[in-house]
């Protein structure tokens, strides 16, 4: 008799060839199953890139590109010893982006036909044309060199689809039952969400590109409330974090252990302090810096926030404009490089070739302190020509360009923006802690909120430990760090070195109208930070 | 310079252009009725489940960004997509798929049993409800599911034209139109079905030396209800005034929150209405030691929250995703706490009636009725105060306490004897809208706002916590 293990094993195989193959009636007229991961599209996608790319050409279009792109979503919930939800969600359509006379045009639709792709490339055109009437800029692409027949595999091992439902589901309740363990915990929340991206890519400078796209975030959160039932402590749920991997990834957490340590750490802060408000020296965990790095360095450096794009939503910079910034704003001490790329090995942005069809680069956003570029996609890659050309650099994007679904616009989107572990002494985070006098060593994100323009930051984290004449003394509540960014990164006097180097991320970054969620790491050691404003958030109604 | 005069017509000119068609590629591309039922049915007779539920959204999403005084990017997606769950014992999944031919929707069905087959027990597991019935709901115009990409590129005309020729602003604006059609069919026999459309403006207004800013929204299911040129008008005059805003110390401060400040703020207290969280000890709706706030005066005695899909400035669906019929809830009236929100489990755990949403909030939309005072007499009766445009980057800070912080944005203006003196830098607040809406000085009328309906609210010491230097 087949276990329900084995029997979901091959179901789990078999349901993914026959989503595939279903398609195949959706796109009648074509012949076999549309993608296939890891190899360069396959006759039939081809078929509807060139549809597109043609069509969008015969309408008009002086530059075109096609992405057919299938995501698959699963997302398992639990709480205590109990599921709340399984969910699997595959969507599959094609995007066709236009530029008429230097205008934008872009259509979508599920309808995977040559009809189908071709109405959608004569749709992006009629839009660009009916909005040349106000334009004046016309939009120019930075040169890219055409990349035919290209493919990329993000670095996974292990496929999360080829796990069945019921060996995750095991996990969490596991780790659950862990938790639960210990006294005072109460509740217990957990989830795994799992991304499977097949993208597929050509435009009408003869790229044709195929990536395979996973990733993996588990979470938890554990709640104890006190013997009395008036205080209340959660630990999470970003206890882990997520990461451009496969289910390898999700067993290198080891939940199962870690539960109890989360669980520990929720009661031990029942009984926290809560804190002085005034001056302190932060000492900030990768997994709490990670987001101050992303909103106050990371936004302000996008090049389309700087020149007003994102006005309407988002915001503007600090950081702007190019002319009086580039290469003169100190934005910290020499020894801060803050680096932006798209490769590090199992980051959430990492990517073979952008939006644009670019293949991106790594380059400083800031050197030695100062800083030194934006964050582009091609069409900004120009408007910085003269800033490029003076200090010798060439002219091209850096590969930002990113679009959530098929449905969704590309334009441009944050990289992997990290820190450069100090090169000379590889400090960790126990070496800043014995070298700190007074201070609080903060780690998890928690309340986290920037202005528009990333002038004013408040943020808070999961845990916050009062750190003594160089040790941990106990945690400490209610703590959230104000900055003004210039300051705070300015006040950066330890770095740590390469061996305390962690990621940190995030699935949903947001950002355009319509909004659309980004998936981002940032890596930085421990730092520690000199003299940065507490303030104390505990009322009671 | 000709080609821009069109948005010169009058408002009403824009709604009647509206209803041209721009050849076939405007047609709103969603199912009827019909088509759903038909998927629906196909579905379930694929379904070998104990109990299956199909619910279909087939939408039409058509937009149009500007920026920097000049268009930005422009889109149009047809999607539809079908979530089936599958009920086997207590054990269920949902799978969700954008492929809707008989083969994709076979798989489809026969993906989710074989996860359901697979997944835990369920111990909150119910059956499917059987046949409802439902309030129609008249929320479909077709002013704006049959709009072209030129009408979208007139109405943002409207703003970039005077912006254009106009050496001290830059506008950046956005609209969006949506069809939608919902379907929601289950093996107990039930069916329903709603469609809607819905228009979405928002619009910024700077002003070049990088001094001032000013925002508005409007959010309709009628498209030719927006009035683009009063907006882009109303827009203008309040970036310029907001010019050079000066740094005044934070502190408390009487505020003055325009509807969209409050919808930004107040529409956190959805979030603390369930009733499990309240009864688990762990919300701010439960009381310290045990039980919950239920039937409390909580808040100032002329506050009241309801939701109601049929209410004329809502419109919203009236079923949830079980198919439960939504009506209208009162959930805080005259301050008095007087309905928490059950999902079906914890209603029938609890012996109470579900309210929908799956135990969210009601789903329903949201609406906080309005009073008698306006923003114009507020501002009249404030002898030092703060008026707020909007909020920003709102985040939570407490769920106990509801505490957020969050930053003020587009358009803050200092109030002192009875008129606004100067524009001032943004704050920093931490508060929470339950100690806010304890202090209540007077209430406007409710508006609709892309968040809720929610009115203008004067309300006293508001706690502002630090300053931004951001325009």
């Amino acid at each position: 008799m087949t276990s329900r293990r084995e029997f979901l094993a091959s179901t789990g195989l078999a349901a993914s060839a026959v989503a595939l193959a279903s398609r195949r009636l959706e796109a009648s007229e074509l012949g076999s199953p549309i993608i296939t991961a890891t190899t360069e599209p396959d006759a039939q996608v081809r078929v509807l890139l060139m549809e597109g790319l043609n069509a969008a050409k015969l309408a008009g279009a002086s530059w075109a590109d096609v992405r057919v792109q299938r995501q698959r979503r699963q997302n398992l919930s639990t709480r205590e010893q109990q599921v709340t939800n399984v969910l699997d969600t595959d969507t599959i359509g094609v995007g066709v982006r236009v530029l008429v006379d230097g205008t934008w045009g872009f259509a979508a639709t599920r309808a995977l036909t040559t009809d189908g792709v071709a109405r959608a490339a004569r749709q992006a055109v009629a839009l660009a044309r009916a909005n040349r009437v106000a334009r004046d800029r016309e939009v120019r692409l930075a040169a890219s060199p055409a990349h035919p027949n290209a493919t990329w595999k993000s670095s996974y091992i292990i496929d999360p689809w080829s796990i069945p439902v019921e060996e995750k589901v095991a996990l969490l309740l596991q780790a659950n039952a862990a938790a639960q363990r210990v006294r005072n915990v109460r509740f217990v929340n957990s989830s795994l969400q799992f991304v499977k991206e097949e993208r597929s890519y050509a435009n009408s400078e003869g790229s044709v590109i195929s990536q395979d796209v996973v990733r993996s975030w588990v979470t938890m959160s554990v709640t104890a409330i006190s013997d009395d039932r008036t205080m209340v402590a959660t630990r999470g749920p970003e206890v882990v974090q997520p990461m451009g991997r496969g289910w390898e990834y999700v067993l290198e957490a080891d939940i199962v252990n870690n539960a109890t340590v989360w669980a520990e750490q929720a009661r031990e802060k029942l009984t926290a302090r809560s804190v002085e408000v005034g001056r302190w020296d932060l000492i900030l965990h990768p997994s709490q810096l990670f987001l101050t790095i992303h909103e106050s360095i990371g936004h302000p450096t996008e090049l389309d926030r700087a020149m007003g794009y994102e006005a309407n939503f988002a915001g503007t910079s600090f950081i702007a404009p190019p002319n009086d910034v580039l290469g003169k704003l100190t934005l910290g001490p020499e020894h801060l490089t803050i680096r932006g790329d798209r490769s590090q090995p199992g980051a959430l942005a990492t990517i073979g070739y952008d939006d644009d069809g670019v293949q991106p680069d790594e380059f400083d956003i800031v050197k030695n302190g100062v800083f030194w570029d934006y964050q582009t996609t091609r069409e900004q890659a120009e408007w910085l020509r003269p800033w490029y050309e003076k200090n010798q650099m060439p002219v091209r994007s850096h590969g930002c360009a990113y679009a959530q679904s098929w449905s969704d616009v590309a334009f441009q989107r944050m990289p992997n923006v990290s820190i450069v572990p100090d090169q000379t002494v590889d400090r960790s985070w126990d070496d800043i802690i014995a070298n700190t006098e007074r201070g609080i060593a903060m780690i998890g994100r928690a309340s986290y909120s920037i202005d528009q323009q990333r002038y004013n930051a408040q943020f808070g984290a999961q845990i916050c430990y009062e750190v003594q004449n160089g040790k941990i003394v106990g945690q400490l509540k209610d703590v959230a760090y104000v900055m003004r960014t210039s300051e705070f990164w300015n006040s950066i006097d330890l770095i740590g070195g390469k061996s305390s180097y962690e990621l940190g991320g995030t699935f949903n970054d947001g950002k355009g109208q319509p909004s659309q969620a980004n998936a981002v790491s940032h890596g930085c050691p421990p730092c520690r930070f000199k003299d940065i404003n507490v303030i104390n958030t505990g009322v009671s109604l | 310079m000709s080609a821009r005069t069109v948005s010169d017509a009058p408002k009403r000119l824009l709604a009647q252009r509206a209803a041209a068609r721009h050849g076939v590629l405007d047609e709103a591309v969603v199912l009827t009725r019909a088509e759903c039922e038909d998927v629906v049915q196909r579905a379930l007779r694929a379904s070998k489940a104990d109990a299956c539920r199909v619910s279909v959204n087939s939408t039409y999403d058509t937009n149009v960004r500007f920026a920097d005084n000049q268009m930005s990017t422009s889109g149009v997606t047809d999607n539809a997509s079908v979530g089936i769950t599958s009920v086997v014992g207590k054990r269920s999944a949902t799978v969700l798929t954008n492929d809707l031919s008989v083969r994709g929707l076979e798989q489809a069905v026969a993906q989710s049993e074989a996860l359901a087959r697979l997944a835990p027990e369920d111990p909150e597991s119910l059956p499917e409800l059987g046949p409802q019935s439902y309030v129609e709901i008249p929320a479909w115009f077709d002013s704006t599911a049959a709009l072209s990409a030129e009408d979208r590129a007139r109405a943002a005309l409207s703003a970039l034209e005077i912006s254009r020729a106009s050496a001290d602003l830059q506008v950046a604006g956005y609209i969006e139109c949506n069809a939608s059609v919902r379907a929601t069919g289950n093996s107990a026999g039930l069916f329903a079905f709603h469609r809607s459309t819905n228009a979405d403006y928002t619009l910024t207004v700077r002003t070049t030396d990088g001094t001032g800013s000013s925002w508005s929204g409007a959010n309709e299911n009628d498209w030719s209800a927006i009035d683009f040129r009063a907006m882009a008008t109303r827009t203008i005059e309040r970036a310029r005034a907001s010019r050079e805003p000066r740094a005044v110390e934070p502190g408390r401060y009487t505020v003055i929150f325009e509807p969209q400040a409050s919808s930004d703020f107040l529409g956190a207290i959805r979030g603390v209405l369930g009733a499990r969280q309240a009864d688990e000890g762990r919300s701010a709706m439960s009381k310290p030691g045990g039980g919950t706030k239920l039937g409390e005066r909580i808040l100032d005695s002329r506050v009241s929250l309801v939701s109601d899909p049929s209410d004329a400035q809502v419109l919203g669906a009236p079923f949830d995703g079980d198919g439960l019929p939504l009506r209208r809830e009162v959930w805080i009236e005259n301050g008095v706490l007087k309905q928490l929100s059950y999902d079906r489990f914890w209603a029938q755990r609890q012996n109470q009636r579900p309210t929908g949403g799956g135990g969210g909030f009601g789903g329903g939309g949201t609406k906080m009725l309005g009073g008698d005072s306006s923003v114009d007499a507020m501002i009249r009766g404030t002898e030092r105060g703060v008026l707020v445009t909007r909020l920003w980057y709102l985040r939570p800070i407490d769920q106990r306490t509801l505490m957020y912080t969050g930053l003020t944005r587009d358009g803050t203006f200092l109030v002192e004897n009875g008129r606004i003196s100067r524009s001032i830098k943004n704050f920093r607040f931490n508060d929470s809208p339950l100690i806010m809406l304890n202090k209540v000085d007077a209430i406007g009328p409710s508006v609709r706002t892309s968040g809720g309906v929610f009115p203008a609210i004067k309300a006293r010491d508001f706690s502002f916590t630090s300053l931004s230097d951001a325009v």
